[in-house]
């Protein structure tokens, strides 16, 4: 056997890939929905988060800001591993799939409301001026004034920010989810063969390149021009 | 009949006193004209009159509603006050039609159809009828401002502040924003306009007040004012200004 046989052995197995091919595909589902949830609660949160924070209450934007420094801190690793290794002691267990989704919304969470925020204080005084003197109140300004101008500009660092936590969903194989990288990973203690890891670095790429592309063409789209 | 009675208006920032009891009355149908150096509080007072500046002490009444009280919904009270600003600050996201029936919805809670009817006929007061679907960065500076003037009158206002509508302004798109204060003021609309445009003063105020250091310092008719100013200050200003 040359070292090149050895070499597609290894990595490019067919008969291992053909068996472990519908676990990678199972993993591949599971990662979207894990990536979905994170997504669509991690910007609500962060939305939500940045919003309370325009009523500039102090004790509660100073607690807002402790919470996103420390989520913006902390390697989301860690977080998953305090959730699924370290609430148990303290009687309170939740699944694997749960820690990483929570883990990681918090962290899309923290980042995504210092955008949000971003936005909205870029947005100009003026704005808010002219539309409080037509008797809109605060609430309202907001809505329709001022958040469709600031999530405008929000749009293009957002969509990096959440690539970015979203491809964090691998990390959910650490404790025990059958994502993507989890499957691959149990693919290759059973059949003693890395085949299954290449099939999963593949999974990825054909679910995040098109998430990049998209994203870059989203940052074109809609670069804010004055 | 008075529609603006400010009384005794004092506003401070941190250690600066801005406005050192400043009482302005505005009668119906009125145009009053702010005149004076930079820095003189002229600005600020405007933008007492509607509270989005809060004055330190006094009392203003308009249209018979306390400002200043607390008991007073000070939404429904902006409702009556229409403002121009300097620089527009018409909504970027949003059609010139958008721009003006936003409040019409949101405030008067009028339907789609009435609020556009509506809007429709203020940016016709405005010569502007056929700029309704542009977004402002479309317009000029000059269109802006007059849309910015047809989002305020929509509301039929008892009074409108203009604080320097022209002062942005190219020098050839200045006259179509006079035009469409003049017409208002035709209407009957009660003025107030903080400027620097003598000439537009001259024609048409009613009275004209000149501030300085945070106070009032006399006021007259035009002719009072600019023909034969009784202070030194004033008499320094209107100086200066007639050599340009």
């Amino acid at each position: 056997m040359t070292n090149w046989d050895r070499f597609v052995d290894s990595f490019f197995n067919a008969r291992v890939a053909a068996e472990y091919f519908p676990k990678i595909l199972e993993g591949f589902w599971l990662t979207i929905v894990l990536a979905l949830c994170i997504i669509v609660t991690g910007l609500v949160a962060g939305l939500g988060l940045a919003v309370v924070r325009a009523f500039a209450i102090r004790p509660l934007n100073l607690l807002i800001i402790f919470v996103v420094d420390l989520f913006r801190a902390l390697p989301p690793l860690v977080i998953i591993a305090l959730l699924y290794f370290g609430l148990p002691a303290a009687g309170l267990s939740m699944d694997g799939f749960t820690c990483a989704w929570l883990a990681l919304a918090a962290v899309l969470m923290a980042f995504s409301e210092e955008i949000f925020w971003a936005g909205i204080t870029a947005v100009p005084k003026g704005q808010w001026e002219a539309a409080r003197s037509t008797g809109l109140g605060f609430l309202q300004t907001l809505r329709h004034v001022v958040l469709p101008q600031a999530l405008r500009m929000t749009i293009p660092p957002l969509t990096n920010r959440t690539i970015a936590i979203t491809k964090g969903t691998a990390l959910a194989s650490v404790v025990a989810v059958p994502d993507i990288l989890g499957a691959a990973n149990a693919g290759v203690s059973f059949s003693f063969n890395p085949t299954p890891l290449t099939m999963g670095a593949a999974a990825y790429l054909v679910l995040f390149l098109p998430v990049v592309i998209l994203g870059r063409w989203i940052e074109t789209r809609f670069a804010w021009k004055r | 009949m008075a529609i603006v009675e400010a009384t005794g208006i004092h506003k401070h920032f941190g250690a600066l006193h801005v406005l050192k009891g400043v009482d302005l009355v505005v009668h119906e149908k009125e145009l009053v004209f702010v005149i004076g150096p930079s820095g003189s509080g002229k600005s600020t007072l405007l933008r007492c009159l509607n509270r989005l500046e809060e004055p330190s002490g006094g009392s203003i009444i308009v249209d018979g509603v306390d400002m200043l009280s607390p008991r007073t919904d000070i939404n429904k009270a902006r409702q009556r006050i229409g403002m121009v600003f300097q620089s527009f600050n018409l909504y970027p996201h949003m059609t010139a039609l958008g721009n003006v029936t936003l409040a019409l919805r949101k405030v008067l809670k009028l339907g789609r159809a009435e609020a556009e009817e509506r809007g429709q006929a203020a940016l016709k007061r405005v010569h502007l009828e056929d700029r309704a679907d542009h977004f402002p960065g479309q317009l000029s500076g000059g269109q802006q401002q007059r849309v910015a003037i047809a989002r305020a009158i929509a509301l039929e206002p008892r009074v409108m502040l203009f604080d320097e509508p022209t002062s942005a302004l190219d020098p050839e798109l200045v006259g179509g924003v006079l035009e469409a204060m003049r017409e208002l003021r035709r209407d009957g609309m009660t003025m107030v306009v903080v400027s620097h445009e003598m000439a537009f003063a001259k024609a048409a105020a009613d009275r004209v007040v000149f501030m300085a250091d945070g106070m009032i310092v006399e006021q007259g008719t035009p002719a009072e004012v600019f023909g034969n100013p009784q202070h030194e200050r004033t008499r320094a200003f209107i100086g200066q200004i007639d050599r340009h």
